[in-house]
C-alpha cells in the first residue's frame, strides 16, 4: 500500500480485474495485442515487463511516482462542470477532466514520469521516443531532464515543419530532435525508426513508448501509468454528483488518454464508453485516422489490432487535423474493448471537432487540445441523444496552446 | 525445384558455406528484379531470398528502405512478387520469400502458402514472427510442403534459441548484430559465438546475416556458418549503377569475390 496521504495505491495501477483486463501470459487482450517484433528486442520486452512487474507492486516505486504526480505534474487534477458548453448539448450535463491543467499541458505526463522511473530501474541512462505532435516528445523531455537521463526524439520531418515550436521546446528541455524523412515522414515512421535505434542500443537504452499500442508490455504500462485519470474521475464524480456518470467520452488516436480513463470504469456496466476517432475529412474522402471504425484487423508496430491497410497489408496514411490522432494503428485493448462491445467508437470530422474547439474557448474561457475537441464534439451530440438527465465525463486531455497556429489558419484568426 | 536440403548438403560436400542473396521485388525494376538476381545466381549465388516490400519495414536500414520504397512506389503486388519467385526458381536457385508477418495475415497464411509453393518457391524467412505467434504459419507451411526460416539474435536466451529452432525448417538464420539490415566495416565479433550456440540446439544449418558487404567478410563468416547472406551490399551496388546493366555488372562483381570468399 502506499503511504498515507498520497493518491495512488497498488490497487490503482494494478487494474479491478473486473472485466478480464489484464492481458494473458503473451500479452493478448482476446486475439489482439502480442508480440510481432525482431527476435532481437525480445529479452528487452521480456526485462521491461519483469522490472514492471516487480515496480507495481513495490512500495517504494509507488511511493516515488505517487510524489512526482503530486509536486510535480500537479495531480490530482480536478472536474470542471461546463454549463454554457452543456446547453448545446440538449442539456445533458457536461463534466470536464482537466488533464490540461497538468505539467507540459497534456495527460502524457503521466505515462511518461512512471516509464522515466522503470527507466531508472531498469539500469539504463537513454530513452527514445516518438512524437507525432510533439506532445510526447515534449513530455518525454520533460521527464528525462528531471530525471538526468539522455534523451533523443524521433519525429517525422512533416511533424517537424507543422509543430516547430515543440520542437524548440524540446531543444530547450535538452534533447536531441531526429527528423525522420523516410516513408510519409509522420508518427509512423517515427515509430519505425525509433525501434531501429531501440533494437541497436537495446544495452544502454529504454523505448519510452508514448501510447498504448506497439509490442507487451507496453500496451499494459501505458495504460496503467494513464489509468490514473479514471481513478481520480471516478471518485471526484461519485462527490460532485453522487453517482457515476452515464457515458465517459474520449479521443482515440493511439489511445492512451481513452483507455487511462475508461479503465477505471470497466466494471461499471451501467456506464457507457464512447470514443472517438478522426473522421478528418469524412470516411467518403478516404482522408481520416478511422482505424476503429473503418480499418481491418491486421500487425502494426508489433501489436495485433486494428490497422487501416490495403487489401494487401500495406499500411494506408491516415489524416487529421489533429496530429495526435493522425495514426494508422491503435492500441489493442481498444480493439478487445470494440469487439466485445465494452466500448463504442465513433468518428469526428475536423469541422466537428473545430466547432466544438471554438465553442468551448467561448462558453467556457477553456481552449482545448483538437484531439481533445473530437470527444467535446462526440459529447455534444451523445447529449442530445441522451437528454437533460444524463450526465457525461469528458476527457479533457490536453490544452489547446499548442495548436493555436493550426487555429489561427483554419478561423483566419 | 532445388531444396534448401539439397543446397546445403552439396555445400557441406564441398566443403563450404553457402552464399545466400537477398533483393527485393520489383526493384530495380519489374523484371529487371529477376534479371539481377539471375546475375546474382550466375556469379554463384546458391539461394535467393526476394523480398515482399512492406511498407513498415522496421527491420531494415536505410539501403533496404531505399529500395523497398522504390519497388512499392512501382505499384509493387504480391502477384508480382510471386511472379519474381517463379523467375528465380526457374534458375535453379533455391528461392524464398523474405517478408514482414502482415501481407502474409492480409493475404491469407494458408493461400500464400500455397501459392508461393505453386510459384517454385522453397520457403519464407519471417523476422518479426516470434515462436509464439507463429503456429499459423508453421502450420500452412507446413501443408504446403515449404520451409519455415526464423530468426536469433545475439540477445536470445538458451531458451529462446532453443523455442525458435523448434519452429525453423531448412535452416536458422542467425542475426550477426544487434541492429538493423545494412553493410558494416566488420561483421560482429558475436556472430561466431551465436552460430555455435545456436548448433548446441539444432542440426539445422545456420546461416549468418546482417553486415556482411564484402568476399573477405564472407570468407570469414564461412569459417564458421553454413551460410552466408548478403542483401544491403548487393542493393548498394545497384543503387549506385547509372542503369541495370551496370548494375548488374556491378553484382556480379561482387557476387563473384563472395562466391570466392565462401570457398576460401
Amino acid at each position: 500500500m502506499a503511504n498515507e496521504g498520497t493518491i495512488l495505491t497498488a490497487a490503482d495501477l494494478a487494474g479491478n480485474g473486473a472485466y478480464g483486463d489484464d492481458p494473458d501470459v503473451h500479452g493478448k487482450f482476446g486475439i489482439f495485442g502480442g508480440r510481432y517484433v525482431p527476435e532481437a528486442l525480445i529479452p528487452a520486452l521480456d526485462e521491461v515487463a519483469a522490472v514492471y512487474e516487480k515496480a507495481k507492486n513495490d512500495a517504494e516505486f509507488l511511493r516515488e511516482f505517487d510524489h512526482l504526480l503530486r509536486t510535480y505534474a500537479g495531480r490530482p487534477t480536478t472536474l470542471t462542470d461546463v454549463p454554457r458548453f452543456s446547453e448545446h448539448a440538449g442539456g445533458a450535463r457536461i463534466v470536464l477532466k482537466r488533464e490540461d491543467l497538468t505539467h507540459t499541458g497534456a495527460h502524457k505526463i503521466n505515462n511518461v514520469l512512471g516509464q522515466a522511473l522503470l527507466t531508472k530501474r531498469l539500469g539504463k541512462q537513454r530513452v527514445i521516443a516518438e512524437t507525432g505532435a510533439g506532445q510526447h516528445g515534449v513530455a518525454t523531455a520533460t521527464a528525462a531532464a528531471l530525471l538526468g537521463l539522455e534523451c533523443v526524439i524521433y519525429m517525422g520531418a512533416v511533424d517537424c515543419e507543422r509543430q516547430a515550436l515543440n520542437v524548440a521546446r524540446m531543444k530547450l528541455l535538452g534533447a536531441t530532435v531526429v527528423p525522420v524523412t523516410n516513408g510519409s515522414q509522420t508518427l509512423k515512421d517515427a515509430i519505425n525508426e525509433a525501434f531501429r535505434d531501440w533494437v541497436t542500443n537495446v544495452d544502454t537504452t529504454h523505448y519510452l513508448f508514448g501510447t498504448v499500442a506497439g509490442p507487451h508490455p507496453f500496451p499494459e504500462i501505458v495504460r496503467d501509468f494513464a489509468r490514473i485519470i479514471g481513478v481520480e474521475a471516478r471518485r471526484q464524480m461519485l462527490e460532485l454528483t453522487g453517482g457515476l456518470p452515464d457515458a465517459v467520452c474520449a479521443a482515440v488516436g493511439g489511445g492512451s488518454n481513452a483507455i487511462g480513463i475508461f479503465h477505471a470504469f470497466l466494471g461499471d456496466q451501467d456506464v457507457r464508453l464512447h470514443g472517438y476517432e478522426a473522421a478528418g475529412h469524412g470516411l467518403e474522402s478516404g482522408e481520416h485516422a478511422l482505424t476503429l471504425t473503418a480499418g481491418s484487423v491486421g500487425v502494426l508496430h508489433g501489436s495485433r489490432t486494428y490497422v487501416l491497410q490495403d487489401d494487401e497489408g500495406q499500411t494506408i496514411e491516415s489524416h487529421s487535423i489533429s496530429a495526435g490522432l493522425d495514426y494508422p494503428g491503435v492500441g489493442p485493448e481498444h480493439a478487445w474493448l470494440k469487439d466485445s462491445g465494452r466500448a463504442t467508437y465513433h468518428g469526428v470530422t475536423d469541422d466537428q471537432a473545430m466547432a466544438a474547439f471554438a465553442l468551448l474557448s467561448r462558453s467556457e474561457g477553456i481552449i482545448p487540445a483538437i484531439e481533445s475537441s473530437h470527444a467535446l464534439a462526440g459529447a455534444l451530440e451523445l447529449g442530445r441523444e441522451l437528454g437533460p438527465e444524463a450526465t457525461i465525463l469528458v476527457n479533457l486531455s490536453g490544452r489547446g496552446d499548442k495548436d493555436m497556429g493550426t487555429a489561427m489558419k483554419y478561423f483566419d484568426l | 525445384m532445388t531444396t534448401l536440403q539439397t543446397v546445403f548438403a552439396k555445400a557441406k560436400a564441398d566443403n563450404r558455406a553457402a552464399l545466400v542473396g537477398y533483393l527485393p521485388a520489383g526493384f530495380p525494376s519489374k523484371g529487371g528484379d529477376v534479371a539481377a538476381a539471375a546475375a546474382l545466381v550466375e556469379a554463384g549465388c546458391d539461394v535467393i531470398e526476394i523480398g515482399l516490400p512492406y511498407s513498415d519495414p522496421l527491420m531494415d536500414g536505410p539501403t533496404i528502405q531505399d529500395a523497398v520504397h522504390r519497388s512499392l512506389v512501382n505499384g509493387t503486388r504480391i502477384a508480382d512478387v510471386m511472379r519474381t519467385v517463379e523467375g528465380v526458381a526457374a534458375t535453379g536457385a533455391a528461392t524464398l520469400v523474405m517478408t514482414y508477418w502482415n501481407p502474409i495475415d492480409k493475404y491469407g497464411a494458408d493461400r500464400f502458402a500455397r501459392d508461393l509453393a505453386n510459384a517454385g518457391g522453397v520457403g519464407t524467412i519471417t523476422p518479426d514472427l516470434t515462436p509464439e505467434e507463429s503456429e499459423p504459419w508453421r502450420a500452412a507451411s507446413a501443408a504446403a510442403g515449404i520451409d519455415t526460416v526464423f530468426l536469433v539474435a545475439p540477445s536470445s536466451t538458451e531458451a529462446r534459441i532453443k523455442a525458435v529452432v523448434d519452429c525453423c525448417t531448412g535452416f536458422v538464420y542467425a542475426a550477426s548484430l544487434m541492429g538493423v539490415t545494412g553493410a558494416r566495416e566488420s561483421v560482429n565479433v558475436a556472430a561466431e559465438g551465436l552460430v555455435k550456440r545456436t548448433k548446441a540446439h539444432t542440426d539445422l544449418p545456420v546461416c549468418v546475416g546482417l553486415g556482411v558487404g564484402t568476399g573477405a567478410q564472407a570468407a570469414e563468416v564461412a569459417s564458421y556458418a553454413d551460410g552466408v547472406i548478403v542483401g544491403s551490399a548487393f542493393i548498394r551496388r545497384i543503387l549506385d549503377a547509372p542503369d541495370e546493366a551496370a548494375g548488374r555488372a556491378s553484382v556480379t562483381e561482387l557476387a563473384t569475390d563472395m562466391a570466392t570468399g565462401v570457398r576460401r
